[in-house]
């Protein structure tokens, strides 16, 4: 088992859903209640991850932030930021290839709030943001578990972005997925066999968690 | 800041959801906004509380303009109690937390004494723990309306606020609202489709319908003097027919009309052209079955001769159907149960009813749109 991976890619998880979740709430919000021009647009834009090979996102990425691209260059030079093959670029990717998997679900559970409610909660005097965290999010809290859940299972098992960004770098980049990929090709079938069983025991129970959790909730709704 | 005193509407939209509407509602009274579905009730209440912003007009609430050109107050400031179909309440929160949530604007310390308060005084008390869907829906009902008041708004907007409760619940409501009605001294504007709960509770009606105000004053006056066939129809008022206009007996100061091959005396204060042919209509309170056979036929009663087609028993009263001899109408009336059984009234029984003549109300031509009280 290489524990390193391991720590890297719950490392990379959690930073990514810290990111993706609030990310999400602030495009989702808007998204359920607000109509503007460009919307639909916006929504399709936002989908493209979820049919786009992430091979192919990793690879527009390390093109456009590589040290020889413009953003690259500008990065390095005005704050010493390297994105490419480090452990911030695979935040950066797994954010933006995670974005469909956190807006979704809670763009939804917004939406699944009745209209009644929002109304009671501007004419209880209640300004935007404490209808937000009073009410909204409360109430939205099943699609945000959901959207928390998907994503940091997402990221933990995410293989093409990671590669394409960030190669295979022990203790920077080399994620748990990474690891297992580098320990077939080395024929070591075992510690590949264990690393998959456990992503595999993780994202039954964390699901498990997930449907039961929101299950509760709904009873209590 | 709090407004208080009467609220003035004045609302005029062309586009997406046409409505055209100017009212006033004085403080300590309770306005009924009576239509169909669909006939942009909820839309024009949404207005007022700013939830949704009109084209144009004007709504003021005692000195304070809450819309005009340029001033589009949000429902915060406008400080009003809202208490929407299905009640809005915030199911994550008790019934104690759901009315302080409305209290933002009071200090900490008084927030909980000022909820228990308010849900004693809509008599809920001993559940303030509970989460709304442990409630049943007149207690969410109450729940809401103590959210709403407690507040201490500057109007309070109900909108089809007994539509989703039983019979009996509804009942007790109707007295609870009529009793903080007279406390508030605040505007009150229910909207309703239910003729009846309007006619029991409001002091003013605004009858709407698609969007266009059809009339407006105080209910008994808009029963008993509908401007035009789609109100009267709008009031549920089915005794709806046509007759000629004769000519006017200055005498007995009496306008007859030509209805079938009978004559109708009606007392109106309009003066009709003769030989025009008029729709007239009479409230079920203009037709007595038992006048004629105690005797108590006076000048004022037109008699009519009628076949009794259906009779159909709901309740105490009885919904009967006649048909009118010589002419191709029919009459309906509500019958109380004991009259029918005194009358002996019956399917096929030839009999005679009189018509009051100072409930036949002459309808007017066109729909009329906006109108000023009566």
């Amino acid at each position: 088992m290489d524990w390193q991976s391991l720590w890297l890619s719950i490392k990379l998880a959690a930073i990514s859903v810290l990111i993706l979740i609030p990310l999400a709430v602030i495009i989702a919000r808007p998204l359920a209640y607000e109509r503007f021009p460009g919307k639909s647009w916006l929504e399709a834009l936002i989908m493209v991850p979820l049919v786009l090979p992430p091979t192919v996102i990793g690879y527009y990425l390390l093109v456009s932030l590589g040290s020889d691209s413009f953003i690259g260059q500008l990065l390095q030079q005005y704050f010493d930021v390297q994105l490419v093959f480090h452990f911030s670029g695979l935040v950066l990717a797994s954010v933006l290839v995670n974005i469909p998997f956190a807006v979704q679900p809670i763009q939804r559970s917004f939406e699944a709030i009745p209209q009644e409610v929002r109304d009671a909660s501007a004419c209880c005097g209640m300004g935007r943001l404490k209808q937000l965290f009073r009410v909204e999010l409360p109430l939205a809290w099943p699609g945000i578990l959901t959207a928390l859940v998907l994503c940091f299972s997402h990221v933990l098992g995410e293989f093409g972005v990671v590669l394409m960004m960030g190669g295979s770098i022990a203790g920077e980049t080399k994620t748990i997925s990474i690891a297992i990929y580098d320990n077939v090709q080395a024929f070591d079938f075992s510690a590949a066999g264990n690393m998959s069983l456990l992503l595999l025991l993780f994202a039954i129970s964390t699901l498990a968690l997930t449907t039961a959790l929101s299950r509760r909730m709904e009873r209590h709704r | 800041m709090k407004a208080r005193g009467d609220l003035h509407v004045h609302i005029s939209q062309l586009n997406g959801i046409p409505l055209q509407a100017e009212f006033s509602c004085r403080a300590g009274e309770l306005l009924a906004v009576v239509g169909p579905s669909g006939g942009g009730k909820t839309t024009l209440l949404r207005m007022i509380a700013g939830l949704n912003q009109p084209q144009s007009g004007e709504i003021r609430c005692g000195e304070q303009l809450w819309f005009a050109d340029g001033i589009n107050l949000s429902p915060q400031q406008r400080h009003l109690g809202y208490v929407p179909q299905h009640y809005g309440l915030f199911p994550n929160l008790s019934a104690q937390a759901n009315v302080m949530a409305g209290l933002d604007h009071l200090p900490k310390s008084q927030r909980r004494q000022r909820a228990l308060q308010w849900l004693e005084r809509v008599n809920l008390q001993g559940l303030p723990e509970r989460l709304p869907h442990q409630l049943s829906g007149g207690q969410k009902q109450r729940v809401a309306l103590a959210r709403a008041l407690a507040r201490e708004p500057s109007v309070l907007l109900l909108d089809e606020p007994f539509s989703a409760l039983d019979r009996e619940t509804r009942e007790r409501l109707y007295i609870e609202l009529a009793r903080l009605k007279s406390q508030l001294q605040i505007p009150v504007i229910m909207v309703t489709h239910d003729i009846n709960e309007a006619l029991l509770l409001a002091d003013k009606l605004v009858l709407i319908s698609q969007g266009q105000m059809l009339q407006q004053g105080e209910p008994r006056q808009v029963l008993l003097k509908p401007r035009n066939e789609a109100v009267a129809r709008q009031m549920g008022l089915r005794n709806i027919f046509d007759a000629k206009v004769l000519p006017y007996d200055e005498q007995q100061q009496l306008q007859w009309l030509q209805f079938g091959e009978q004559k109708i005396a009606c007392n109106t204060d309009a003066r009709q052209r003769c030989g025009e042919h008029v729709r007239w209509v009479i409230p079920n309170q203009g037709i007595r079955f038992n006048a004629i056979s105690s005797g108590r036929l006076s000048r004022s009663y037109n008699k009519l001769s009628v076949t009794i087609d259906s009779l159909l028993v709901m309740g105490e009263s009885v919904r009967l159907v006649a048909s009118i001899a010589s002419i191709a109408y029919q009459l309906h009336a509500e019958v109380p149960l004991h009259l029918v059984q005194k009358l002996a009234l019956a399917a096929g029984l030839q009999t005679e009813v009189a018509l009051k003549s100072d409930l036949i109300h002459l309808l007017e031509h066109e729909p009329a749109c906006i109108s000023s009280d009566r």
